[in-house]
């Protein structure tokens, strides 16, 4: 039987592979993905937990966060293309220029 | 009368801060004029005053304002015209509108004529302020006052350089400046002390909330508290041992000298003493020991004035032996008569000083009457206004000295004190000779100072003019003493010689009167003349002891300021630089370290960023785990 805790597991391993997404990576729009990577897995873990407990509130919360995600990935990938145009990379090896 | 009271305290208050408007400009003559003429109302309004108290018997009492509310203190604002401060404050305004004219004259070339008549207005105003107040709180306020408006003017020629004391006993104008200012302050903790112990013990500071408490209280609290106020009053009336400050007051310019030792300032002491009756004559210990400390200051002080050449120096002493008069009365219970004598003395002293300020003036800032001599022929009128006041001070029959002096002289005798009464005669004929060796040297005699080229001449017109209400009150003030007592005994204890002492009273005034003739005759017989020095009286050891102060100032600076000083440098060196320093030294060295090393994080990787960001999260996280599991 599946149970709640399978999901969690889950969820927190997908959210672990992001994690290390974002902290390695060094193409902005890898760590892009990765950022998705992890909303995905609070999502699961959202919608999980709110089985469990037979409320419908949690599973609005992965709605919200699916629809901000959303339009987050909009704003986001327009900025990158800017930037891309720019520098011509985006490699954040290569972005840095606000060394104090 | 409301309005009389704030007309009469504020009016110089308003005079200071018009004259203030022009302090960095240069002289304005009408600076001097406004200033002036608002005095001159301040003194209306007093004298109005006066005539009201006088008349009606009644005191005026106002409260302006709250001051201090907090808890149970409260302290108002309040002003108090009664019998005894509508004296002072009626002389006080008087000999200052007097010194203001004056200064209009004297101060004629100054470059900081305006910001002199703001500084002089200002001390008229604190004065008001410690004689007016209803309680001992707005009467340290103006003591402060006081204190600060005299460090200002003593030292108003600050520019001028220091040099050793042997060329000049107070080395100059902003050294005794802050010698004043140095000695009032550790009088004034005295002072505080004794306001601490009556609000600790009364709970209040107000005059008649703590004199009515008084009864309740046990002896050895009012002899502390009587203590302690005394203690203030010997250092803004510069009895032994604070006394050094006086006399080196005299760097000032010399309407500053008059205001000090007439009006604004050396009375106070007194008038603290006077206004705190109730508590001194609970304390007969007390009052004795105000009244020896008096006698001896008279006639220290007088001993010292006896062989000084400097002009303005021998009238200081004479102050300081005329306070100790004050005193000697003050602690014999005779509170009138002291009030008395401070009324007297403030007209013919003012007197003294503007004309030595005259003789100054004409003799181009010299001061050494060794160096001066038949002045009279070109300063007629100065030699009489001082003559008047040197007779006055002597205490020749019908002049103002002669009915105060005599009546302490006679309380002396009164109260079976006899040593306190041979001193106070002696010093007397003392009073006399110096005074008169003065008058003598400077006025009459050989011309000394053309050998120095010296071209004297009168003072203005208007100056002259403006002395002589002193002139005439210093002549005819004694004779209002029957009405005076009358006046501020509805007040202050009544004071009566015994049928003994009245009974005999023609004889020791004939004793006072012999010493005081004697002195003069013998100034006469040595002095006037002409100048005829002796070497082996000036190198004897009793006249080099007194040239010299009996060296009291050369043991302060030794044993007092010098170890202070290496003291101070100690401290300096090795507390203040090695462990307060060094400890705020290190705070910032560390703040500054670890920035510098924390600074490397800033790459401007985003990627490292992101990676501080998740030790920072695990961090909270950790922290939000370990609370959770202890709590």
């Amino acid at each position: 039987m599946i149970g709640l805790t399978h999901y969690l597991i889950v969820s927190a391993l997908i959210f672990s592979i992001g994690l290390m997404g974002v902290l390695r990576r060094r193409n902005l729009l890898m760590l892009f993905f990765a950022t998705e990577v992890m909303l995905n897995a609070v999502n699961i873990a959202f919608a999980a937990i709110s089985h469990y407990y037979n409320d419908l509130t949690g599973q609005m919360f992965a709605f919200f966060i699916i629809a901000i995600a959303a339009s987050e990935v909009a704003v986001g990938l327009g900025i990158l293309i800017v930037l891309y145009k720019k520098y011509g990379s985006l490699d954040l090896d290569d972005l840095a220029s606000m060394k104090g | 009368m409301e309005n009389l009271v704030y007309i009469a305290l504020f009016a110089p208050f308003v005079s200071s801060m018009f004259s203030a408007l022009f302090g960095m400009s240069p002289r304005q003559t009408f600076v001097g004029i406004v200033a002036s003429s608002l005095l001159f109302i301040s003194f209306a309004a007093s004298a109005m005053l006066a005539f009201h108290v006088y008349t009606t018997g009644t005191s005026v009492h106002v409260t302006m304002m709250e001051w201090i509310s907090a808890g149970d203190l409260t302290i108002p604002f309040g002003f108090l015209v009664d019998q005894v401060s509508v004296t002072m404050m009626t002389v006080v305004t008087l000999v200052s509108t007097v010194v203001h004219i004056y200064s209009i004259g004297y101060m004629d070339h100054d470059k900081s004529f305006n910001r002199f008549f703001s500084y002089l207005s200002a001390f008229v105003f604190s004065m008001m302020i410690l004689v007016m107040s209803d309680n001992f709180a707005g009467l340290f306020i103006g003591w402060e006052g006081v204190g600060v408006c005299s460090w200002l003017l003593i030292g108003f020629w600050y520019h001028k350089e220091d040099v050793s004391r042997e060329e000049n006993p107070s080395i100059s104008p902003s050294w005794a400046a802050n010698e004043a200012f140095i000695m009032n302050r550790i009088a004034d903790l005295g002072m505080l002390v004794g306001l601490f112990i009556l609000y600790w013990n009364v709970g209040s500071l107000q005059y008649d909330v703590v004199f009515s408490a008084l009864p309740n209280l046990s002896g050895s609290i009012l002899n502390a508290a009587a203590v302690a106020l005394f203690i203030g009053a010997m250092g803004k009336s510069a009895q032994f041992p604070l006394h050094t400050w006086l006399t080196d007051a005299m760097e000032g310019p010399t309407p500053v000298s008059a205001l000090i030792h007439a009006a604004t300032m050396v009375t106070a002491g007194v008038f603290l003493v006077i206004r705190a009756n109730p508590l001194f004559a609970m304390t007969p210990e007390v009052s004795f020991f105000i009244a020896a400390l008096g006698t001896f200051v008279a006639f220290f002080a007088a001993s010292m004035a006896l062989v000084n050449r400097d002009l303005k120096r021998i009238i200081a002493f004479s102050t300081l032996s005329q306070l100790g008069y004050m005193f000697a009365a003050a602690g014999l219970g005779a509170y009138w008569i002291a009030l008395f004598h401070l009324a007297a003395h403030a007209f013919f002293k003012a007197l003294l000083f503007l004309g030595a300020g005259n003789v100054m003036h004409a003799m181009h800032d010299e001061l050494d009457i060794f160096k001066m001599g038949g002045l009279k022929k070109v300063m007629k009128w100065t030699y009489i206004y001082m003559g008047l006041a040197s007779l006055a001070l002597a205490g020749i029959p019908f002049f103002a000295g002669f009915f105060s002096k005599d009546a302490i002289i006679e309380t002396a005798f009164n109260e079976g004190t006899l040593v306190l009464w041979a001193i106070l005669v002696v010093t007397a004929g003392m009073t006399a000779f110096y005074s008169f060796r003065q008058v003598f040297l400077t006025f009459l005699g050989d011309e000394r100072y053309k050998a120095f080229g010296i071209h004297p001449h009168e003072m203005y017109k208007f100056v002259l003019v403006a002395m002589s209400p002193l002139a005439i009150l210093a002549m005819v003030a004694g004779f209002g003493m029957g009405s005076f007592e009358h006046f501020v005994t509805k007040l202050l204890p009544e004071y009566h010689m015994s049928e003994h002492t009245h009974h005999i009273a023609w004889i020791l005034g004939l004793v006072v009167l012999v010493f005081a003739v004697g002195g003069i005759w013998l100034a006469y017989k040595k002095y006037a003349k002409g100048l005829k020095r002796d070497e082996k009286l000036e190198n004897s050891f009793i006249y080099k002891l007194l040239a010299n102060q009996y060296y009291i100032p050369q043991l302060y600076g030794e044993f007092i300021s010098k170890p202070y000083a290496m003291l101070s440098e100690m401290m300096w060196k090795n507390v203040d630089m090695k462990i307060v320093d060094a400890t705020v030294d290190g705070i910032a060295k560390f703040i500054y370290k670890s920035g510098d090393g924390s600074r490397k994080m800033q790459t401007g990787n985003l990627s490292n960023y992101l990676n501080w960001m998740a030790v920072g999260g695990v961090l909270l996280l950790v922290v939000a785990a370990l609370s959770a599991m202890l709590g």
